[in-house]
């Protein structure tokens, strides 16, 4: 139902807002507070791994893009083998959830907001040294005025929100 | 085993447990590694203005801003508990290219000179801090996702679109940061 709310552009192109992708009866009408826990753990450990890698330094930023350093391009390159080997384990052995659902991945369809914005928000990449989990991190980690760039970010998304039929998709 | 986790953290050591994350959140409760969708989420929690793009259920993706508010309090522990007393090593090169721009103060994370509440409205305060900000959020929705919604997320269940999405990053970095920066930090 609420699909068809977004009815312009008829194809979806964001595949990251799951409830809006997958009808699934097995999803339990309620998380109940204490089981939002786990992901607020998860997201403690998240952000350690981020601050204490470094990767929400500007300057490694900066390094990547001048090629002057492996350190970014082996923390994203590492994650992503041992992603693909995780979810490759997880397809292979049928593995479920703890609550014993099916593991559903959304099938991500091509669509050229993937270079655009992509390109887009590499500019913004360079430029803020910071993807956005590492600007939620650099505020965590102190830098108070880093608020005002996540401020930006949420209404460059919301701008995008309002333009997104205009754009070329 | 404090002073070793005070040290930065190897490539080797934060890739494979940045890359864990995405069976934990699958395992954990069905859910796809992504940061940039807390941002709509919000958008549709406090601004929706009636765009269809935030007219959907947040509430059921809330676990999205649970996790976002996880890293803030996980950057908050380091920074308390586990931050690196010595100060953040820089390639030679980067350093003095940054000191012909002015920017000397290297001793944390950010340059200090760059990102600070002063410099939030001078040109280059601006351009840092809020354009850089807006093109971020703007970027990554238009895109779809970011560095872990399509870099990591989407290329660990081999998505085509995530790795069009991974090169126009990467693209776009390096245009920003070899063309277009240099000017920018002259200013």
């Amino acid at each position: 139902m609420q699909t068809a709310l977004i009815k312009p552009i008829h194809t979806n192109t964001d595949f990251e807002v799951r409830s809006l992708d997958v009808v699934d009866n097995q999803e339990p009408k309620k998380e109940s507070i204490l089981s939002y826990l786990k992901y607020l753990i998860m997201g403690l450990l998240f952000g350690i791994i981020l601050v204490k890698s470094e990767v929400i330094s500007w300057y490694r930023i900066q390094e990547m893009f001048r090629l002057q350093s492996f350190h970014m391009f082996g923390v994203i390159g590492s994650a992503v083998v041992t992603g693909i080997v995780s979810v490759w384990l997880i397809k292979k052995f049928n593995i479920k959830t703890i609550r014993g659902e099916k593991i559903q991945l959304p099938t991500k369809k091509f669509n050229k907001g993937q270079i655009y914005g992509g390109l887009i928000f590499g500019f913004g990449w360079a430029i803020t040294g910071a993807c956005p989990g590492p600007l939620f991190a650099q505020i965590g980690s102190g830098f108070s005025v880093i608020f005002i760039t996540l401020l930006s970010a949420i209404a460059g998304t919301w701008l995008y929100g309002l333009l997104r039929e205009k754009l070329p998709h | 085993m404090i002073e070793f986790l005070k040290q930065p953290w190897a490539w080797y050591v934060a890739g494979p447990l940045i890359g864990l994350m995405v069976p934990a959140l699958l395992i954990l409760g069905n859910k796809t590694l992504g940061i940039s969708s807390s941002l709509r989420h919000v958008c549709a929690a406090c601004i929706p203005a009636k765009i269809p793009f935030f007219n959907y259920d947040w509430k059921k993706e809330a676990w999205n801003l649970v996790f976002v508010a996880g890293i803030i309090l996980g950057a908050f522990i380091v920074a308390t508990f586990l931050s690196n007393p010595n100060p953040v090593s820089i390639n030679p090169k980067l350093v003095a290219e940054l000191n012909g721009y002015g920017i000397t103060d290297q001793h944390s994370l950010l340059p200090d000179q760059l990102f600070n509440w002063q410099q939030l409205f001078t040109v280059k305060g601006l351009f840092f801090m809020v354009f850089g900000g807006f093109l971020v959020g703007f970027g990554t929705r238009y895109a779809g996702g970011c560095t872990s919604g399509h870099a990591i997320m989407g290329l660990s269940n081999l998505q085509l679109p995530s790795l069009i999405a991974t090169i126009s990053f990467m693209a776009g970095g390096f245009l920003m940061a070899n063309v277009i920066l240099p000017f920018i930090l002259k200013l």
